[in-house]
């Protein structure tokens, strides 16, 4: 046992660190900053779906900002209208969101990848004018409004005592609550990805004559990977409807699904950890780059200018070019090549042909 | 009965006729080969067995049942497995991985169980991992078993190929062009590790080579196309005196 904690591949330590960090923070930050983090946390989940259906089973949707909706709606709708708890809403807007994806996934298999983008982006089109629609459910442009929801009896005495007394706020709270579904459902992901249907998807994704000679269902295998990855949009959805305490067809606008997408690959497709720098690039990046921009002197006011007026799209776009030219593997990507240069240059390139390869490398 | 029938095979692209009323039967425990020229016809039989190509005409029984209703997925589950001619293999996973894949349908697993992990899933996993790795350790590929295909020579990548396709423990397996594109000395391992597929596993074999020596040296029978048809069937002896098959390979004189 020690001896495999001692062989543990150093990203193992990173997501121990990472976790550690992401206990910790709402304890040494505002609940304000807590509210902030958690939004990123929510978009991580929707990324992790995300990356489960474009890293691993090669297909791509635009259109994941509509299965958000379609969760934080059905979270709304069940609390307000219905009176239902809200932390039972939760898996519902998920399962809710991952069978209407599961049968978007079954037209959509038989489109090839340029027409599904289409497909899924026309969904990320029409959602929010489809929600104004049965006014007495949705309440039409008005959105739904909901109460902020209080910590309970056992995470709040857990808060006071490690803080000294602190009261636990909402958002703190909302916050430990995303984390944990954030980690169960990372959990649930990383499985899915090292067990046969993880094998699968890969398969269907690096060759799909090729996988089906082996007995798995083409087919099928697009369809859950886009019933998963909806259950996953579907539930940072409804935590999004949580956290905001609001929703309205103008929160899921169709740039949301383009900044998945963004995130996605940024993040680095194909990894494990990749969702998390995705969900920090699409909550951090609009916030940062209309303010740092206009602040920095060097850049020529014309180009500055741009990127105040333009918003965050600009910024999206910039960044997506110059990872797609410098680090076609995203974040992660770059990190593991430059680590792996790194070690190379450590050891001397003597020792490259017997240094052994890490257990399944692709779950990195 | 044959293991498998091959009954008057006719499949056309566009104008040409790539395989022209094509018959003929693999038994139970033979290493048939299937010879011709470029453009024969041989991948073209070999896909449309495999159900990649749906046939114009004609009929493919496996053990007495038709291969060309099943879907392309059911192939494997009765017992037919394959090898690519310009390898197909899963290029982002390890060997270890390749080969699993080649035993989704043996692992007793589900996409909830597999997520969850619970115990019977992960025992299923681990006896598929203690499966594959004896396969790979036939092929000799057990010190390769966590390297990436992708970095992998191309002989080395050819026998992962094999492994894949035996970890299923097929009936009859299809091999297109097992000692394509390697060099000497590996073309010798590998005829011996087709005749091991033979004597030790016990599975039936139908292969695509286009070097005679490997094709003469470990076939029961030889199967000749050019152009589509069958011009020849027979053992290895007979086939290299026939008259048709002279000139097939060596033009009219």
């Amino acid at each position: 046992m020690l001896a495999r904690v001692r062989r543990a591949p150093p990203r193992y330590w990173l997501v121990l660190v990472a976790a550690v960090l992401l206990i910790g923070l709402p304890t040494v930050v505002t609940s304000f900053q807590s509210s902030q983090w958690n939004l990123v946390l929510i978009f991580t989940i929707a990324i992790m779906g995300l990356n489960v259906l474009v890293g691993y089973s090669g297909q791509i949707s635009l259109g994941h900002g509509a299965f958000m909706a379609l969760g934080a709606y059905t979270t709304a709708i069940l609390i307000a209208r219905y009176h239902v708890n809200y932390l039972v809403t939760i898996p519902i807007a998920g399962l809710v969101t991952g069978a209407i994806g599961f049968l978007l996934g079954i037209p959509a298999l038989r489109l090839s990848a340029l027409y599904l983008a289409l497909a899924t982006f026309a969904l990320a089109v029409v959602t929010p004018s489809l929600i104004k629609r049965p006014e007495q459910l949705t309440g039409g442009v008005q959105g739904i409004g909901l109460v902020p929801q209080e910590p309970p009896q056992f995470a709040a005495a857990a808060f006071s005592t490690v803080t000294g007394g602190t009261q636990m706020t909402s958002e703190q709270w909302l916050y430990y609550l995303s984390l944990a579904i954030a980690v169960l459902l990372f959990w649930v992901a990383w499985n899915m990805i090292r067990h046969r249907p993880g094998r699968a998807m890969r398969a269907v994704r690096d060759g799909e004559v090729a996988a089906a000679a082996f007995g798995i269902n083409v087919a099928g295998y697009k369809t859950l990977a886009f019933g998963m990855s909806a259950f996953y949009a579907g539930v940072a959805g409804s935590l999004y409807g949580l956290a905001t305490t609001y929703v309205s067809p103008d929160t899921f606008p169709v740039a949301l699904s383009f900044q998945l997408l963004v995130g996605a690959v940024l993040g680095g497709l194909a990894s494990t950890v990749g969702p998390l720098l995705g969900g920090m690039f699409v909550y951090w990046l609009p916030i940062v780059s209309s303010q740092t921009i206009s602040d920095q002197s060097w850049i020529p006011e014309q180009i500055s200018s741009v990127f105040v007026k333009a918003g965050p799209a600009v910024t999206y776009g910039a960044l997506l070019i110059l990872i797609m030219i410098f680090a076609p593997n995203g974040v992660v990507g770059l990190i593991t090549s430059g680590y792996g240069a790194l070690r190379k240059r450590l050891r001397g390139a003597g020792e490259r042909g017997t240094g052994q390869m890490p257990p399944d490398p692709q779950t990195g | 009965m044959p293991l498998l029938e091959v009954r008057e095979l006719t499949v056309r692209f566009g104008g040409v006729v790539a395989l022209d009323r094509v018959s003929f039967d693999v038994n139970s425990g033979e290493v048939v080969a299937l010879i011709g020229p470029n453009g024969a016809g041989k991948t073209t039989l070999f896909n449309v067995i495999a159900r990649v190509y749906r046939p114009g005409a004609g009929a493919v029984m496996l053990d007495g049942e038709p291969v060309l209703k099943l879907a392309p997925h059911q192939v494997v589950r009765r017992g037919l497995a394959r090898t690519f001619q310009n390898l197909a293999l899963f290029r982002s996973m390890t060997c270890l991985e390749n080969v699993l894949v080649g035993d989704h349908i043996n692992i007793r697993s589900s996409f909830l169980g597999a997520s969850a992990p619970v115990p019977n899933a992960l025992k299923a996993e681990a006896e598929a991992r203690n499966r594959a790795v004896e396969v790979l350790d036939f092929v000799g590929l057990a010190p390769h078993a966590h390297h990436p295909v992708a970095a992998l020579p191309f002989g080395v990548q050819k026998r992962v190929e094999l492994a894949r396709a035996l970890v299923s423990k097929p009936r009859l397996v299809l091999l297109d062009e097992p000692a394509g594109g390697i060099s000497h000395e590996e073309v010798g391992d590998m005829a011996r590790l087709v005749q091991r597929i033979h004597s030790d596993l016990g599975v039936t074999v139908l292969l695509v080579e286009h070097n005679m020596g490997f094709v003469m040296g470990i076939s029961d029978r030889v199967v000749v196309l050019d152009f589509g048809r069958k011009i020849a069937e027979g053992t290895p002896a007979e086939v290299r005196k026939n008259p048709a098959v002279i000139e097939a390979y060596l033009g009219a004189a």
